[in-house]
């Protein structure tokens, strides 16, 4: 693959979520082969960190790690994991692509993925994994079953790199893997097409003033209540609120947080809220028989299929209180989060005295993803989603030939929707391919 | 005014009685407003069939009886038969009138002895006899 | 064939022109209505309250009666049609409930009679067509709004009598008779019912937007199928005309007296003097009487 003037047939993914793997995949299958780059340790993106998936209530971690396995073993498929993406140069069938490959700390040629180094690893902080809530230590894999099964160090939680000593890891670690003193590295990547996956954000929940500013350990977000509800979370599965332990009895679900709020916030609407949060409210119920969920909504959104229908099961058979109108404001009245919301269908306000509060806040695009759209030449919206070289008609090409778009990086999507925009996408490049 | 919501509230004595009489459940009702812009007396009613409901499901209790709705409902079954989600509303509208005429003290809602001199020998048996099952304790 | 028959308590007395005129207008087409022995009222009102069982009794007893005469009820008046039928329908679908009603009355029916409405018995047994061929004095050029109410159509699944948004069956039933059938939307609104009793004025409304709605589409009568409709839409008109002044009466026939019309019955056999708006005037205008 030397720059001798001919059509590079391999393709860049750069994100290693649901629709980054789905691309790849494709592509993979198609016997062209694949740089999947992904930013994080290892594959499977946002999808990792839910419990369940509407509207069949399937464990997400079921049905997404069959496909990062067969992304990991796929032999047309080079997995670049805890990258960057630098710069790019060139065009269509002649890209190139420099990549941050991040200092692991850890040689992950040698390294066989006991998982001894996590275990003794003396240092507790806060895992972003688990929104905050569970504890993780500073040498670390995303799961149990990440792909790549390699560890990375947090250089800043780890004892070693901020006071100097402890070194517990290189101790234990029977193959010599640990590398204190490994940097990041700079690779090249040629490719002839790239498809760009680089997913979602959620607005911090600090940003809501009227909410507490995020100081509300019981006020989380839905990410966070993912977490808790699944078996590989800091709760193991058991529905218990971050303050204390204890099981909420009252739970408030507040949709649209963020989202359909061109004044304050984002104008456009998440797509997503509407079922994730029935989900929520529904699986509590299964887990907390005698506790009420209630459910603050604008419109519900149920577009797809057979969403509209786990929406009313939610109402009909596991009483879900929905209510019509806006939260205000959220306060803290000794162990319980008041509520102030409204029933427009009333006309009344409505004020809860909650055990837990769960924000569905507005999808974002990732900060990063601006920054990116001007180093391949693309467009991205004010807000920073990715723009399609049509909105109708060609929703997953760029303006660019060559790069196209798959999942949430243009836009707010579900898992469902993702993988066909992905699907589209690797067919596109597939197009591009065959043409020469 | 306010309403204060627990989950005692949400599933009060008062709605699951209304559920039980009129064996509907009210947590399925959509608040579409179908039944209030099919109804041929809504226009006189002070809240809506579906307002009646969703009172209820929050336990408004005195608020929701203290409406003519439910007394100005003339079982026609409009609402019924249009409610995208089964939902038996004339039931649930005549559920509330036996929650109020079957309380202990008896709760007429019409007083015969002052309808008008010869109202009864005017108006068809069919009428009043119906009448007097759906007002009279 | 004979049809066992439940009049009902209004047909006995503010509605005999109903019950007379259905009864003579049978037996010119060949049929009798068998009047069932030792009847009472139907209760007038289907219990909504689905603890209510003894407002059952009544209508069980008639269907349990009925069906030690025969295997076929038929009747006129739309309440006690949806009564009857309703609770027909209960019997043959809720085994508690008819266990326990018939341990109360001490009977053993099992929810296998037929009821039918008179209309239906013109229509399938006698057949429109054939109504046509026997019509003496067809009625053509009157303009007749068939107002079908509530109670026949309403339950649609329990009542299964007609379409419940767009009913046929009057239509088919008044064209046979050679009338011009006025389309018109209020024909499946309710007249208000018991509100008569309990609302009066909110009837009075009701009626009004019913008949105005007919005279609007160009109706020179309305056509009931219900006593309980007939007094809300006809006696109920000098109620409208004390609070619309402008508003100019319309006369309301049952069906079968102009049934009774078309097959050449007397018009003084036809209990006109129970009509509130009389429709002479109109009749004699059109040459029908």
């Amino acid at each position: 693959m030397k720059g001798n003037g001919a059509f590079v047939k391999r393709a860049m993914v750069i994100g290693g979520g649901i629709a980054g793997i789905s691309a790849s995949l494709d592509l993979g299958n198609a016997g062209y082969d694949v740089v999947l780059v992904e930013k994080l340790p290892s594959i499977g993106g946002r999808m990792l960190q839910l419990s369940e998936t509407f509207p069949t209530l399937d464990c997400a971690q079921c049905t997404l790690t069959p496909k990062t396995v067969e992304t990991g073993q796929h032999p047309r498929i080079k997995l670049v994991t805890y990258s960057e993406v630098e710069g790019i140069e060139g065009k269509a069938g002649d890209f190139s692509v420099s990549i941050r490959r991040k200092a692991a700390y850890v040689d992950w040629e040698r390294c066989t993925g006991c998982g001894l180094c996590q275990q003794k690893c003396p240092s507790k902080n806060p895992s972003e994994f688990d929104r905050g809530m569970g504890l993780g230590k500073a040498i670390y894999t995303l799961s149990p079953q990440a792909v790549p099964n390699k560890p990375v160090i947090d250089p800043s939680h780890c004892r070693y790199f901020k006071e100097g000593k402890c070194r517990v890891c290189e101790k234990i670690c029977p193959v010599k893997a640990i590398d204190y003193e490994q940097k990041d590295r700079l690779v090249e990547e040629r490719v002839g097409a790239i498809v760009v996956a680089v997913g979602f954000d959620l607005i911090p929940k600090e940003s809501f003033g009227e909410y507490g500013y995020g100081e509300l350990p019981d006020l989380i977000d839905g990410l966070a209540f993912e977490r808790l509800n699944s078996a590989s979370g800091p709760t193991t599965g058991e529905i218990r609120r971050p303050s204390d332990g204890k099981v909420p009895k009252e739970v408030v679900f507040i949709q649209c947080t963020g989202s359909r709020d061109p004044e304050r916030y984002m104008p456009y609407c998440s797509r997503v809220c509407c079922m994730y949060t029935a989900k929520h409210a529904r699986l509590y119920k299964h887990k907390v028989h005698d506790g009420q969920a209630y459910i603050f909504y604008m419109d519900i959104r149920s577009t797809g299929k057979g969403y509209e229908e786990f929406i009313q099961q939610g109402m009909e058979e596991e009483g879900i209180l929905y209510l019509r109108g806006r939260v205000s404001r959220i306060f803290r009245d000794g162990e319980k989060l008041i509520v102030w919301g409204a029933d427009t269908l009333t006309g009344r306000k409505v004020e809860v005295s909650a055990d837990l509060v769960v924000l569905a806040t507005a999808m974002t695009p990732r900060k990063e993803a601006k920054e990116l759209a001007k180093k391949l030449g693309i467009e991205a919206d004010d807000h920073g989603f990715l723009t399609e070289a049509e909105r109708k008609l060609r929703p997953v090409e760029t303006k660019v030939e060559g790069i196209y778009l798959a999942g949430c990086a243009q836009g707010p999507k579900d898992i469902a929707d993702s993988v066909a925009h992905a699907n589209a996408a690797a067919s596109k490049v597939q197009a591009l391919f065959a043409k020469h | 005014m306010k309403i204060e919501l627990t989950r005692q509230k949400v599933h009060n004595e008062f709605a699951k009685k209304v559920e039980l009489i009129s064996g509907q459940n009210l947590f399925a009702c959509y608040q579409c407003g179908n039944c209030t812009a099919g109804c041929p007396i809504s226009f006189a009613m002070e809240i809506g069939p579906h307002e009646a409901i969703r009172y209820t499901l929050l336990g408004l209790e005195e608020e929701v009886l203290g409406v003519n709705t439910f007394w100005l409902c003339a079982s026609c079954l409009q609402c019924t038969s249009r409610c995208p989600k089964g939902i038996d509303i004339a039931r649930v509208m005549d559920a509330l009138r036996m929650v109020v005429l079957r309380r202990k003290e008896r709760r007429d809602h019409i007083q015969i002895s002052e309808f008008p001199e010869g109202f009864l020998e005017k108006v068809p048996q069919i009428a009043f006899i119906s009448g007097f099952r759906k007002f009279l304790s | 064939m004979d049809y066992l028959y439940f009049p009902g308590c209004t047909l006995y007395t503010k509605a005999k022109n109903f019950d007379q005129t259905a009864r003579n207008c049978s037996l010119l087409l060949g049929f009798e209505l068998k009047e069932l022995p030792n009847w009472t009222c139907c209760g007038a009102t289907f219990p909504l309250a689905t603890d209510n069982l003894m407002a059952l009794l009544p209508p069980a007893r008639i269907l349990a009666s009925a069906r030690e005469q025969g295997t076929v009820l038929t009747t006129l008046c739309a309440v006690c049609f949806n009564v009857i039928k309703r609770t027909n329908r209960l019997f043959q679908e809720d085994g508690e409930k008819r266990d326990k009603i018939n341990n109360f009355i001490e009977k053993n029916y099992q929810g296998d009679l037929r009821v039918v409405h008179y209309l239906e018995i013109l229509k399938q047994e006698v057949g429109f067509p054939q109504l046509k061929e026997r019509v003496k004095r067809p009625l053509t050029g009157l303009r007749a709004a068939p107002y079908y109410g509530c109670m026949l159509l309403r339950p649609f699944e329990e009542m299964e009598f007609d379409d419940k948004e767009r009913p046929t069956i009057f239509e088919g039933f008044l064209e046979a008779l050679g009338a011009k059938v006025v389309e018109f939307p209020y024909k499946i609104e309710c007249c208000g019912s018991f509100q008569s009793v309990g609302s009066p004025d909110v009837a009075t409304e009701c009626a009004y937007k019913i008949l105005g709605s007919a005279m609007k589409n160009g109706a020179e009568v309305v056509v009931s199928t219900c006593p309980m409709c007939t007094f809300n839409i006809d006696h109920k008109q000098s109620d409208i005309k004390q609070k619309y002044l402008d508003f100019k009466t319309i006369p309301v026939l049952y069906f079968t007296q102009l049934l009774g019309i078309a097959m050449g019955l007397d018009h003084r056999t036809l209990g006109f003097e129970q009509n509130f708006v009389d429709p002479l005037p109109l009749l004699k205008g059109k040459g029908l009487v």
